[in-house]
């Protein structure tokens, strides 16, 4: 199997840059890993998130607010392509404040950073009486608010499930259980082997492998300096409508349940819970809305999430290796409508392509005046 | 946080027999069981058991009797309606009751959580009036309710147990509907020597089928196609009005208002496979299984598994397994010597190996059906979330390789019950699609919790001591 | 159908089922006092509302799901008591728009 576009790594960055490339028609094979492996986009949130992005790289900020944009239509080809809905909506997103000091200085960032950005504030503070009008199961404990109204959240899942089908619908070789051991230049190329020892050519690479990057990006010209950082998930049972806009935290996703999330913990490749971040997940929960006390917990997992340096994603294009590209990113769903739509024309050279030379590996290169 | 020497998990036949020999070898023994009696399954309310459930429900049952006693008199703490909903490696198990949440720090655990029905999905088995035959069972042990006229369907030793105790209740079913063909006969006949030294389980197994051609219940043997047919009820809703099947060249339909479903036990493996300790797929009993030593101990030092919840084996099995655990378990803390335990074993071991010896015969002769490993595309698969065999295997054709992907693309496995009533289906579905072996296509990933357990229980967890802020208990200074 | 094999034995106790009175004896669980007295069908599924009744009784297969003093509950892990208020889960309501179910 050749094919003029390697892919390396099937989770969602992978899969929405193949579908992006396949729909500027370029021939491409993707390559995954097996079921056990760690699969940054097991935990995907959902959110289509932009309000506490790049608040110091207003080019991060623009990057997300974006791809926001972009998604609605991104969501839409999904559904035509495929039957699948992916659940989007976009009716804005609170971060949520236990403190006047602390939405004081949430709302101080925001402000700087739209300030540098221009335009309309596209974001409201709401004291705890305005918030509850919108919210009413939040709790006497919350403070306010910041109500984004570029925020929204989506169904990972279906999202996932929607690209795989989409890109193999749409003509891609899609290789699965294939863990590869190495990507090297060859034929005009590259050749990219597998575990198995198979053998794959493709004119172009795209490394798009997540926690699995490091090991393949050195011998392609890239730093590739990412770290794992698991975040752990809590779902409750499906209960009926209880909140109606997503917090950073808090969302109830499309099927009913209540998700609960933003544990941040650096514990090299574990993805094992801990019961001491559960119970601190399910005690911030309960602090917010107080009726979850008694909602039952019915699964709890951790993922390990892709973090750079600085937290914001790295473009890069080989120097070393001309043909051969390095995608990771934090915010995979967020970014997805980015990485299908506008990614694409970067990596193919396209006139049209968005200027993200903000976000190459030359960022990690400075030394100290 | 409370201590224990060794904690119990599961007061069944494995779990008392286990507390009652640790006990008597001086250790600190903490029992926790979910239910409200001590018993597990097979021996249900046996505390309260009378004259009349004791004559309809059989010798083996009133066994138990002597066992409940035995760990009745022991100086044992025991906690019912605990539901253990968290086993950490070190030995932190976090448990519900009264909807208050409790930690006891275990120097040693023994798991005894026993078996659950092997899943049995058939077109239609959702329907209201569908239960199992362990369901019926329960009804009958623990609050001397049966069913009239129920039709029971499948395979194995418990069916015929089962039809056995409704015709001494004086509400024998319908009809019996069995899966095992001449080529399951064949099969077991290998295993003949097996069933010669467990002889005693073959004849009980004949004296019951004896019994039910007294009564005159039909038995229709070698059934395929076997499917569920609702109809609407008086409130609209469907519930079970039948069962359709082939036997032989001939398609009959039998009308009843409940249907009793088995197809054999497996071992419930929600706990060690949280744990992450390592396990085996069976082809024999044709489950997975915890990897354990001689003695129970599993891949964590700190972690022994006993009874049903190792591997099948019944009742006798898994009291002498749970005696071998806790001799273990007591050398593992410090409490007996290497002497000690050794010296006890022996007559153990040979119990259970004598108990075990029919189990290949039995595996078999009572081997599920394709029609269950594989069910027609129709056939919901998740229960809990709906899906169906056709959708996981239309997931393989998109590259989903394993049980865990199945959740990712269509939320099989992420309902309530945690993938106890599909998992091994989703991993029988895949293994055929792919091609690859049982034990690589994998099981699910399971977490704590392992039973659900509201957020207020969790939230009162938070900021105890005895864990650092990243979660990481201080080191343990026993063993 | 399902009947007591002891219809005298098990002192009553008396409780309440999406207000239906409804008499148990004591010992039973909620699970199996309620099939006794002919509810097969205890509610209905969150996905595409099919209806559903117990089926392991034994805590394994979440089936029997009711709802007691605002908690969702397996009523095969419940005792009966003189004065339990049980209430049916209901189908979702409103669930969010998008949702392809």
């Amino acid at each position: 199997m050749e094919s003029e576009y390697a892919i390396i790594g099937g989770g969602v960055v992978g899969l929405s840059v193949a579908f992006g490339l396949i729909g500027l028609g370029r021939r491409v094979a993707v390559f995954d890993e097996g079921d056990g492996a760690f699969r940054a986009s097991r935990g995907n949130f959902g959110l289509v998130w932009v309000q506490s992005k790049g608040l110091d790289q207003p080019a991060y900020a623009r990057w997300s607010r974006k791809s926001a944009a972009a998604w609605k239509p991104f969501a839409d080809e999904l559904f035509r392509e495929t039957g699948i809905d992916p659940a989007l909506r976009q009716d804005g997103g609170y971060s949520i404040h236990m403190s006047e000091a602390a939405l004081a200085a949430t709302l101080a960032d925001y402000e700087r950073l739209q300030s540098r950005l221009g335009g309309e504030r596209p974001f409201d503070v709401l004291g705890h009486n305005a918030l509850k009008r919108e919210e009413p199961h939040i709790g006497p404990k919350v403070a306010g608010a910041i109500l984004h109204h570029q925020d929204g959240h989506v169904n990972p899942l279906k999202v996932l499930r929607a690209l795989a089908g989409a890109v193999r619908r749409k003509g891609a070789g899609v290789r699965v259980n294939s863990a590869i051991r190495s990507v090297r230049p060859g034929r005009g190329g590259f050749e990219i082997e597998s575990v198995d020892g198979t053998v794959h050519f493709a004119e172009k690479v795209v490394l798009c492998a997540g926690l699995g990057a490091p090991a393949l990006a050195g011998a392609l010209g890239f730093k590739a300096p990412v770290r794992p950082q698991q975040g752990q998930v809590l779902i409750t049972e499906k209960i009926d409508r209880f909140m109606n806009r997503p917090t950073d935290c808090i969302r109830q996703v499309d099927e009913g349940g209540i998700q609960i999330g933003a544990s941040k913990r650096e514990v090299g490749l574990d993805d094992r819970e801990t019961l001491a971040t559960t119970a601190q997940l399910a005690r911030d929960a309960v602090d917010v809305f107080p009726a979850l006390a008694r909602v039952n917990l019915v699964r709890s997992w951790a993922a390990l999430r892709i973090m750079s340096p600085d937290g914001i994603p790295i473009y890069q294009q080989s120097k070393t290796h001309p043909g051969a590209f390095f995608v990771t990113c934090h915010s995979g769903i967020t970014l997805a409508a980015a990485h299908a739509r506008f990614l694409p024309l970067w990596i193919t050279g396209d006139e049209q392509a968005p200027d993200l030379s903000v976000f190459s590996e030359a960022r990690f290169d400075v030394r100290a005046a | 946080m409370t201590r224990a020497d060794i904690v119990i998990v599961g007061a069944g036949p494995a779990g008392m027999a286990a507390a009652s020999v640790a006990a008597d070898l001086g250790a600190d023994v903490l029992v926790l069981d979910e239910q409200a009696g001590p018993g597990g399954q097979i021996y249900r309310s046996i505390e309260f058991s009378d004259a009349l459930r004791a004559g309809i429900l059989g010798e083996d049952y009133a066994a138990g009797g002597i066992l409940a006693r035995e760990f009745a008199g022991k100086s044992v703490r025991f906690e019912r309606a605990a539901t253990v909903w968290r086993v950490d490696p070190d030995g932190v198990i976090a448990y519900s009751r009264a909807n208050r949440a409790h930690r006891v720090r275990a120097g040693h655990v023994i798991l005894a959580t026993g078996a659950q029905e092997r899943p049995v999905p058939l077109p239609g088995w959702t329907l209201p009036g569908i239960m199992t035959a362990g369901a019926a069972q329960i009804m009958l042990k623990s609050a001397a309710i049966a069913p009239r006229d129920a039709v029971l369907a499948g395979s194995g030793p418990l069916l015929y147990l089962l039809a056995d105790q409704l015709i001494r209740a004086g509400v024998p079913p319908r009809a019996l509907i069995e899966t095992q063909t001449v080529r399951n006969h064949l099969a077991a006949a290998r295993h003949l020597p097996g069933a010669v030294v467990g002889w005693r389980a073959i004849a009980k197994g004949m004296a019951l089928l004896r019994g039910i051609r007294a009564a005159g219940v039909e038995r229709f043997t070698a059934c395929r196609e076997i499917r569920l047919i609702g109809e609407e009820s008086a409130t609209g809703d469907a519930r079970v009005a039948g069962i359709a099947f082939v036997c032989g060249t001939v398609e009959r339909r039998i009308a009843c208002s409940t249907v009793l479903l088995h197809q054999g036990v497996v071992p419930n493996t929600q706990i060690t496979r949280s744990l992450r300790l390592d396990h085996v797929w069976d082809d024999a009993q044709r489950c997975f299984r915890p990897v354990l030593d001689a003695w129970g101990a599993s891949s964590n030092p700190r972690i022994s598994v006993a009874g049903d919840g190792a591997s099948i084996g019944g009742a006798k099995a898994a009291e002498a397994a749970g005696r071998l655990a806790a001799l273990d378990a007591a050398l593992r803390i410090g409490v007996i010597d290497r002497d000690r335990r050794d010296r006890g074993a022996g007559p153990l071991q040979r119990l259970r190996g004598r108990e075990l010896a029919v189990r290949p015969f039995l595996d078999a002769l009572y081997a599920p059906p394709l029609q269950i490993l594989q069910p027609v595309d129709e056939t919901i698969v998740c229960r809990c979330e709906e899906v169906t065999a056709g959708a996981i295997r239309g997931y393989a054709k998109l590259g989903c390789v394993g049980p865990n992907q199945t959740k990712a693309f269509g939320r099989c496995g992420m309902g309530p019950c945690q993938g106890r009533f599909c998992g091994l289906t989703v991993t029988e579905i895949l293994a055929m699609e792919t091609g690859l072996p049982h034990g690589q296509v994998g099981a699910y990933r399971i977490r704590a919790p392992i039973k659900p357990v509201t957020l207020g229980e969790i939230a009162s967890l938070a900021g105890e001591d005895e864990t650092d802020a990243a979660g990481t208990p201080p080191q343990n200074a026993a063993t | 159908m399902f009947e007591r094999l002891d219809p005298s034995g098990g002192r009553p106790v008396v409780f309440s089922f999406d207000g239906a009175r409804v008499t148990g004896r004591q010992g039973e669980s909620l699970a199996a006092a309620l099939l006794a007295e002919g509810f097969a069908v205890l509610r209905h599924t969150p996905v595409s509302a099919q209806p559903r009744g117990a089926f392991c009784m034994m805590g394994a297969c979440f089936e029997c799901l009711v709802e007691i003093d605002g908690r969702t509950v397996q009523a095969c892990m419940v005792a009966v008591r003189d004065g339990l208020v049980v209430n049916r889960l209901g189908p979702l309501a409103d669930r969010a728009p998008g949702d392809n179910s």
